[in-house]
């Protein structure tokens, strides 16, 4: 422990000259106050560990271990930003810090510092207007959690991950890593041996949670990566509407988050996960996000990437029954030294099927976003129909964007897929009409934009779409005017 | 002509255009205009295709592709009572001031709400917060009397806009910003007969003695329904010849070549 603390007066130091060279408005971090923290690095004895502390039942043990052991062979991914990817160095990464004292029930029992950081993200106001209960996430662990009485009484489980497994372990063990397991790939993996916190929902059947469940995450201590690990199931016919939001501090060291979210829609119900993350721009935002529906069931992802240095996050939808749909909805936006690398993956399973998928690009300052996304459809998927559509605006001639949908169809009857894209710049004709009727060019810019991502801040709550345009607004300040 | 007061002064204005993507790739469009614009008037410009007519109103609003090599644009300050010159100011600075110009081809704006461009359009040009009450209050008088269809507002800006609905638009904007100098530049393209009755009284309505209209134009048609004062004819990027409004008529018989041939001789 005495040389956690000697890392810690370290860290603080840099953190200061850190802070003096970086200009990330929402770079605000707290003295780091960890009760543990593991080395840097990774090794079957910190995995091993890692479950100890956690108190966690042989079976978690043996699943971290063997992911380990898969996250050794796995290579790593020969596509999307290969050169980010091999740059990360996992041997200079903390793979577990768990923050002073464990679970926190009231807000007034949250520590000082944790509570400002959360006062500058706005959370607490956001509390009490929306939430239904908050898993607010601080470095691995959650040290923040309530759960509105009401959703206690229609039976609702929504609560961390770890406490999930300690409380609900039989629901925990028959669906945790169905739907991703460790061997699909390397960074599933690594999250599988490692992960710490996240969110675990179960909604029972023929219950409607009427308002959003929310979480926030932060990443706050230098060469922390954070692998949470969210799984929500809804039983038959319910409904349930998730939300994750995120914004970092700067560190000039690379951080690595590499979450893995699986959601399990039974028959009739729907799921709709919405994220917003804004990494600082040193971070490996590195997700797997995958769903299954079953007959008549929907699933919706609404996903924002504004931040992180790299992401590569493809939210997938497997349309299992009859009549199941599934949406991504996804908006990135990728300024000076980012790659967006996002998409979406649909499999189309069963017949009747039906799907669309909508993706918003932004980038300015030589900042490069992709789109990468599948569409599959299985031989006897028949009746299924797809939509497809990428639309990038480009803010200058340094950026780039580009655009690789890919199509496996095996079934031909009553099948349809339509894809679409479009590139278009802010252009001049554009900018002199709005402000030939008094609008100053950085305003009428920033109407552009907001319109361009409409389609999807439309789909948020509002205090969500208010903050997502400023966010907009303020990384567009560089290049405006 | 004396009790005229002028409110535009354009003094021999040279301008090319000049590509955004290629500095070097120019082409020179006015040579040398003259126009004198007078507070109260009805001004009509005429011209062939390609003669410098929507160049010449992008000039004045300040289009950031188009460079004025010589001349000046000079425009009454109220406050002083003096002309002073507007090169050199950005578009919205110009619309601050009170010149408007309106579009052939309005652009459309995608997921931008026509009601909060047109609002932060106002709030811009009176340089004060309207309330969302006033702001609805105002719209609808206008909107009621260039009968437009309410619809239109719930929508985004001229986003699927019919032709008829995008010059509508244009004219609800004038009704609603009141400039002192408004530039028309063929509203009356793509309009049926009904829709140019329209869009024509809801110009005639906004005629006073305080602002100056210019009307754009091909056609003899549009100033059957607003009279112009003055006429002036354009060739070649220069006015080659002024009059009153029995101009249009001669210009209706003998057509521009005409008048651009006798211009050349003459000058």
């Amino acid at each position: 422990m005495s040389d956690t603390e000697t890392t810690n007066t370290d860290l603080k130091n840099k953190n200061k000259a850190d802070f003096e060279k970086e200009d990330y408005k929402y770079g605000f971090h707290d003295a780091e106050q960890f009760v543990f923290k593991s080395e840097r690095g990774l090794t079957e004895d910190i995995v091993r560990n890692i479950s100890k502390i956690k108190n966690e039942p042989q079976w978690m043990t043996d699943f971290r271990v063997e992911s380990y052991r898969i996250f050794l062979e796995k290579p790593m991914p020969n596509w999307g930003d290969v050169k980010g990817l091999n740059s990360i160095d996992f041997d200079s990464i903390y793979y577990y810090l768990k923050p002073t004292g464990g679970q926190e029930r009231s807000w007034d029992d949250v520590p000082e510092d944790i509570k400002n950081t959360f006062e500058k993200l706005g959370i607490p106001e956001a509390e009490q207007k929306f939430l239904g209960g908050v898993t607010a996430q601080y470095e691995s662990e959650v040290v923040y959690h309530s759960i509105r009485e009401d959703l206690e009484k229609l039976g609702v489980i929504f609560t961390d991950m770890d406490s999930a497994l300690r409380e609900h372990p039989d629901l925990v063990k028959k669906f945790f890593s169905t739907i991703i397991p460790p061997g699909d790939n390397k960074f599933a993996a690594l999250n599988s041996a490692v992960w710490s916190g996240g969110s675990f929902i179960y909604v029972p059947p023929d219950t409607d949670v009427a308002i959003p469940l929310q979480a926030y995450f932060r990443i706050n201590a230098k060469n922390m990566g954070q692998f949470e690990r969210t799984l929500i199931i809804t039983d038959k016919n319910s409904k349930v509407h998730y939300i994750e939001g995120c914004t970092a501090p700067t560190y000039s060291t690379d951080s690595l988050h590499s979450a893995v979210v699986e959601l399990i829609a039974m028959e009739g119900s729907t799921i709709r996960y919405s994220t917003i993350q804004n990494w600082s721009n040193n971070v490996y935002n590195l997700v797997t996000k995958r769903a299954v529906a079953y007959e008549n069931a929907r699933v919706e992802w609404v996903d924002g990437n504004i931040g992180s240095k790299v992401t590569m996050k493809y939210p997938a939808v497997y349309l299992m029954g009859k009549g199941a749909h599934g949406e991504v909805l996804s908006i990135a936006y990728a300024g000076k030294g980012q790659h967006q690398d996002a998409g979406a993956k649909i499999v189309h399973a069963a017949p009747g099927t039906t799907s669309s998928i909508l993706s918003k690009s932004l980038t300015k300052d030589g900042g490069q976003s992709t789109y990468r996304g599948l569409i599959k459809v299985h031989k006897n998927a028949i009746n299924c129909k797809s939509s497809v559509k990428c639309d990038a605006l480009m803010l200058d001639n340094k950026s780039t964007s580009a655009t690789y949908p890919y199509m496996e169809i095996e079934e031909e009857r009553g099948v349809r897929v339509n894809h679409e894209a479009t590139v278009s710049k802010v252009d001049d004709d554009m900018l002199f009409f709005m402000t030939s009727r008094g609008i100053s060019e950085d305003d009428a810019k920033g109407m552009v934009i907001n319109g361009f991502i409409e389609p999807f801040t439309r789909e948020l709550p509002m205090e969500y779409a208010v903050e997502l345009n400023r966010l907009i607004q303020l990384e567009m300040q560089g290049a405006i005017g | 002509m004396t009790n005229q007061t002028l409110l535009l002064d354009i003094q021999n204005v040279h301008a090319e255009y000049v590509n955004p993507h290629n500095q070097n790739e120019k082409i020179q469009i006015l040579n040398g205009i003259n126009l004198k614009l007078y507070k109260g008037k009805t001004h009509a410009i005429m011209g062939p295709n390609g003669s410098g007519k929507s160049t010449l109103s992008s000039v004045v609003m300040g289009h950031p592709h188009y460079r004025i090599t010589q001349g000046d644009i000079r425009y009454l300050n109220p406050e002083t009572s003096q002309m002073e010159s507007i090169i050199g100011l950005q578009p919205h600075e110009r619309a601050k001031k009170g010149i408007f110009m309106s579009f052939q081809n309005p652009v459309s704006v995608p997921g931008l709400p026509v009601t909060q461009f047109l609002r932060a359009s106002l709030q811009n040009i009176r340089g004060k917060d309207i309330t969302v009450k006033d702001f609805r209050k105002e719209l609808k008088t206008s909107m009621e009397s260039l009968q437009m269809n309410p619809d239109l507002m719930k929508r985004y800006l001229n986003e699927g806009f019919s032709g008829g609905e995008k010059k509508r638009m244009e004219i609800l904007q004038l009704a609603l910003l009141q400039p002192r100098l408004a530039i028309l530049d063929e509203i009356d393209s793509g309009l049926d007969i009904d829709a140019l009755r329209q869009v024509s009284e809801g110009i005639n309505r906004l005629v006073d003695q305080e602002r100056a209209f210019v009307l754009i134009t091909h056609y003899k048609r549009l100033l059957d329904y607003i009279a112009p004062d003055n006429v002036h004819i354009i060739a070649e990027g220069r006015i080659i010849k002024e009059g009153g409004p029995e101009l249009v008529d001669i210009l209706e018989t003998t057509g521009y070549e005409e008048i651009v041939k006798a211009a050349k001789v003459n000058g």
